[in-house]
């Protein structure tokens, strides 16, 4: 019987990528949007098959396929994130589909979309600081291009060059905290630094390179202090681009720094030489989240709030790296990998809304959304879905994601952290309610006036809401995956 | 299965009158929630639970089946009902299926919407009173916010925005506070579920442990105190009562209705469940506090009341009043009080749902409700006119009204609980009763002024008599009120039943 390679997603996404390009240059001249989207669209799809297939079957998840020489693994982490990326990835370019329709270089957008996707699905199964650097840039790069794609758009520029040159110094930052990592250790695989390190005598090199490593992921994650490229690239870019890189991007991120510090730095032997970066990410996880939270709620833009609303996410994530002092860690850091995968549904729906109003050509502001639900009360439905679930109301799973990792941070003892996040959620309900209340309780301005309905980010949106309110009561297999995947790692 | 069959009818229900066009909404969203109601009284007539369903009992109509698996913990569906939760059932889909009809004349627009949320919001507070799992009931607690937003949002008054909101982000700041509360109390005990069954009986075993340095008897004081306060804004007691008034003078008569009828009594509901079924001896150690809470809520609230012009403020307030005589109840630990007060829920959600219904009638004709506005209409609306005052006496507390049985079980309960030393109880039970007398105040005052003495009407609009299925819906729910008045037994049997456990808690009733 013929196996399958492990890595089979992500050669799939890689090999769309080439797909792309190489149908663009068999015929150069010809507009095939349609043709470039399908392909894409298949690709994810597949990507996204596989790895639930793998995830149902169980690869990996009893005994992980270590490949390379340690540089790459394959576990239920690697898949379950590869699937959210090939979701997001899906998504993205159904909405695509509609959005670029009447721009240059279509294919080279749509190559690059899936190359960054594949760079994603190759830091969730890094196991060796080397390939971990080298798919953070295969993520980066086609990413910087891909904010700036609207090249005739003064916003979509500089937020390319802003985003540029903060992922530029990030990368820096993160290669010279491997470099005083690999001082200390010896090693680049994950696992044997844990053991080379837990004896060394060089404990302030070693601190701070995982202090570097650390702000390395805080850019990726668009975390404090490495978040203020967030707002700019998210606003500024493509609607679709700020889907992608508001979920998937960030959830690559998270599964590079799940890996790296549950597997190379362990929390108990780190702690031991006094390394305590749990400490650290709890300060960073009420900063981030907070900062973000209050941030949003003074915006007068909606993507913008939105922006500032996906850096409070990422402080709730950052829970659970910041809880693993208990005895929950498999419950904590499985609510995180939950959150990671419904907040993939809830808010790249959102940035495709807005998307779908750029389409339109509705202004930016939340009045220019006024009165929207009488025009187009589909799209609004969902939106609202995406607001009340990004808030934690019971509308979708984002409510159970985040519960769940409030009750991890109360579990291992960090009330004050419980409580701050939970008064930053009950703030994000003010600001996401104005979305809502600009939708269907105000009234409509006189110009406001819709026609169009573009399939591809009509059917995004929807299927986005559609999979974040079933996951509510459907969220076992989730919960599961996640957490199972999640106790392989201790 | 009833349980279940009632939440995917009035579910779907929602789902289709959303999608029905505007013309038919009010008459399918009315027929649609006679199934359910039908479904209750059914549920009623065939009800075979003993005892209290946290303590031991064994409930009615339940169903447990695992939903989430989280490693060690599972999260289940597990609903059921007891003698405290089938009253409150039957109260919500009755008060659900009038409020619809009260709806009918004054929600013009947007109907199908209007109608689709009201069943949305009757299937969510179906399952708050059924949920038997902490965090199933939790889902269904927070999703009662969403169609309430948008009701008084959208259909509201002048100031509707700033009310929807302020409802909103207050309550759900509550509930974050009781959440935390509760989870740190269930971290520390030996069960890996939610059920709240197990919970009580670990707790009651002792099993609360101490999480990180705090020993259990303050971390059970804190929990405690943390629901207290996260279910206080729910009911609301003085001083986390700031919203209802905004949010019930903005609201469409039929949101008031729901928001005084049933929502308010989630959060005596929750407070009796969690508060003073789990944690009895917390609750005893802190009576002196929580009683005080009480009279304050009902003197302060009825002073408030007395001092309104407009006829919803009054009600509005008044609820803040009525609701204090529950937290009373509930505190004196004894068979009358506890059952009066699980009766006085049943009772206030009858008898205020009606005053609420009463105003919009006057309302819907008169299109003010200002009291100076207003005189002598009794004329014009003789049906209206009568019930209102029915329904005043009713608050007040008349013989053969449900509020008289309510408000005299609470004050012969609270009057002889010794759950504090000497006459305390005795005495705060005095001074809350002088809340009777300014009810009577400025219920009698407002009544007169409206309904009796020479007609005269500062409005635009004629007054003429009220659409007939507004009388007919404040008819049938006054008859209710006085057949509670009556023969209160029909409720209050399967309620003592029910309380009977948790008095045992405390050694047999205080």
């Amino acid at each position: 019987m013929v196996q399958l390679p492990p890595l089979t997603p992500q050669y799939l996404l890689g090999l769309t990528a080439l797909v792309l390009l190489l149908v663009d240059t068999v015929s150069p001249e010809s507009r095939k949007n349609g043709l470039l989207a399908g392909v894409s669209l298949a690709g994810s799809m597949l990507a996204l098959v596989t790895s639930g297939w793998f995830l149902l079957a169980g690869t990996g998840q009893t005994q992980p396929f270590v490949l390379f020489g340690g540089a790459i693994v394959v576990d239920g982490m690697s898949l379950f994130f590869t699937a959210i990326f090939a979701s997001v990835t899906s998504l993205v370019v159904l909405a695509s589909y509609d959005y670029v329709r009447d721009q240059a270089y279509l294919a080279e957008y749509y190559a690059l979309v899936l190359l960054a996707a594949t760079g994603m699905s190759m830091m969730a199964a890094s196991n060796s600081l080397a390939t971990v650097f080298v798919a953070l840039e295969l993520t980066s790069l086609p990413s910087y291009v891909l904010v700036a794609y609207l090249k005739h758009n003064r916003g979509s520029v500089e937020a390319g060059l802003k985003y540029f040159l903060i992922g530029a110094l990030s990368s820096a930052v993160f290669a010279y905290g491997i470099s005083l990592v690999y001082a200390t250790s010896g090693t680049l695989v994950l696992s044997d630094i844990a053991s080379a390190v837990s004896s060394t005598t060089f404990v302030g090199v070693l601190g701070l390179g995982v202090l570097m490593v650390l702000g390395g992921f805080a850019f990726k994650t668009a975390s404090v202090p490495f978040h203020f490229w967030a707002p700019e690239a998210y606003e500024g870019a493509p609607g679709p681009i700020s889907a992608f890189l508001s979920s998937a991007s960030k959830a690559a991120g998270f599964v590079v720094a799940f890996r790296v510090f549950t597997i190379a730095f362990p929390l108990q032997q780190l702690a031991g030489i006094g390394v305590d970066w749990a400490l650290a990410f709890a300060i960073l996880a009420v900063v981030t989240m907070t900062l973000g939270n209050f941030a949003a709620a003074t915006q007068e833009r909606v993507k913008r709030m939105l922006a500032y609303s996906s850096i409070g996410h990422a402080g709730y994530v950052l829970i659970g790296l910041a809880a693993l002092s208990g005895d929950n860690n498999s419950f904590v850091l499985g609510a995180s990998m939950m959150h990671l995968l419904v907040y993939g549904f809830m808010n790249t729906g959102a940035f495709l809304f807005i998307a779908l109003a750029e389409y339109w050509g509705l202004g930016r502001t939340f009045e220019d959304f006024n009165g929207l639900a009488t025009q187009a009360p589909v799209a609004c439905a969902a939106m609202t879905v995406f607001m009340f679930s990004l808030a934690g109301l019971p509308v979708g799973a984002g409510f159970l994601s985040k519960y769940f990792l409030f009750a991890g941070a109360i579990g291992a003892g960090l009330w004050w952290l419980a409580a701050i996040a939970a008064a930053n959620s009950a703030l994000s309900l003010y600001y996401y309610s104005r979305v809502v209340k600009a939708m269907w309780i105000e009234e409509p301005s006189s110009s406001l006036d819709i026609d169009s309905r573009p399939v591809g980010l009509y059917v995004a949106i929807v299927a986005a809401a559609v999979v974040t309110v079933l996951l509510l009561p459907a969220f076992n297999p989730v919960a599961h995956t996640a957490i199972n995947a999640a106790a392989a790692l201790f | 299965m009833w349980i279940e069959a009632l939440i995917a009818v009035t579910l779907l229900g929602a789902f289709v009158v959303l999608l029905a066009p505007d013309a038919w909404a009010r008459k399918l969203a009315f027929a649609l929630s006679l199934l359910p109601l039908a479904g209750s009284v059914w549920m009623f007539f065939t009800y075979d639970a003993t005892g209290n369903v946290l303590l031991g009992g064994s409930p009615a109509f339940a169903t447990k089946i695992p939903w989430i698996n989280l490693g060690p913990y599972t999260l289940s569906w597990f609903v059921g009902v007891d003698g405290i939760s089938m009253p409150l059932l039957v109260l919500t889909t009755l008060l659900t299926t009038l409020a619809i009809l009260s709806a009918w004349t004054p929600i013009d627009e947007r109907q199908s919407q209007f109608y689709g949320l009201m069943l949305f919001m009757e299937m969510s507070l179906i399952g708050v009173f059924t949920a038997l799992d902490f965090f199933q009931w939790f889902v269904f607690w927070e999703f009662v916010l969403v169609p309430m937003y948008f009701l008084i949002g959208v259909w509201g008054g002048p100031r509707r925005k700033y009310a929807a909101i302020k409802f909103f982000v207050y309550t759900n700041v509550a509930s974050l506070v009781m959440f935390i509360g509760f989870l740190a109390l269930v971290w520390t005990l030996p069960v890996n579920t939610l059920d709240l069954p197990a919970i009580a009986a670990a707790i009651h075993n002792g099993g609360v442990g101490s999480l990180y340095g705090i020993s259990p008897n303050t971390l059970k004081t804190a929990a405690f105190v943390a629901m207290f306060v996260g279910f206080a804004v729910k009911v609301p007691v003085v001083p986390f009562h700031t919203w209802l008034p905004d949010a019930h003078v903005e609201a469409p008569t039929p949101a008031s209705v729901m928001l005084a009828g049933v929502l308010l009594k989630m959060g005596t509901y929750a407070l009796l469940r969690f508060n003073f079924t789990m944690l009895p001896d917390v609750a005893r150690n802190l009576a002196f506090y929580i009683a005080i809470v009480a009279v304050v809520s009902v003197l302060y609230g009825a002073m408030l009341a007395l001092a309104q012009q407009d006829l919803k403020r009054i009600v509005a307030y008044s609820s803040i009043s009525s609701m204090g005589y529950v937290i009373l109840g509930l505190v004196a630990y004894t068979a009358y009080g506890i059952g009066g007060a699980t009766f006085q829920m049943i009772s206030h959600g009858l008898i205020s749902g009606l005053m609420f219904m009463c105003v919009g009638v006057i309302y819907n004709v008169a299109h003010t409700r200002m009291v100076g506005d207003l005189s002598g209409i009794a004329d014009r609306m003789p049906i209206t006119a009568g019930v209102f005052v029915a329904a005043a006496f009713g608050y007040m507390g008349l013989p053969l009204m449900s509020g008289f049985a309510a408000e005299f079980f609470v004050f012969v309960g609270s009057f002889q609980s010794t759950v504090l030393s000497g006459n305390a109880m005795a005495v705060f039970t005095a001074v809350a009763m002088f809340g009777i007398v300014i009810v009577a105040g400025y219920l009698l005052f407002a009544m007169q002024r409206v309904l009796f003495g020479p007609f005269r009407a500062d409005t635009d609009h004629e007054i003429v008599r009220a659409a007939r299925h507004d009388v007919a819906a404040i008819v049938v729910l006054v008859l209710f009120v006085v057949l509670l008045g009556i023969d209160p037994n029909i409720f209050y049997g399967m309620i003592q039943d029910a309380v009977r456990p948790i008095l045992a808690l405390v050694g047999g009733g205080l």
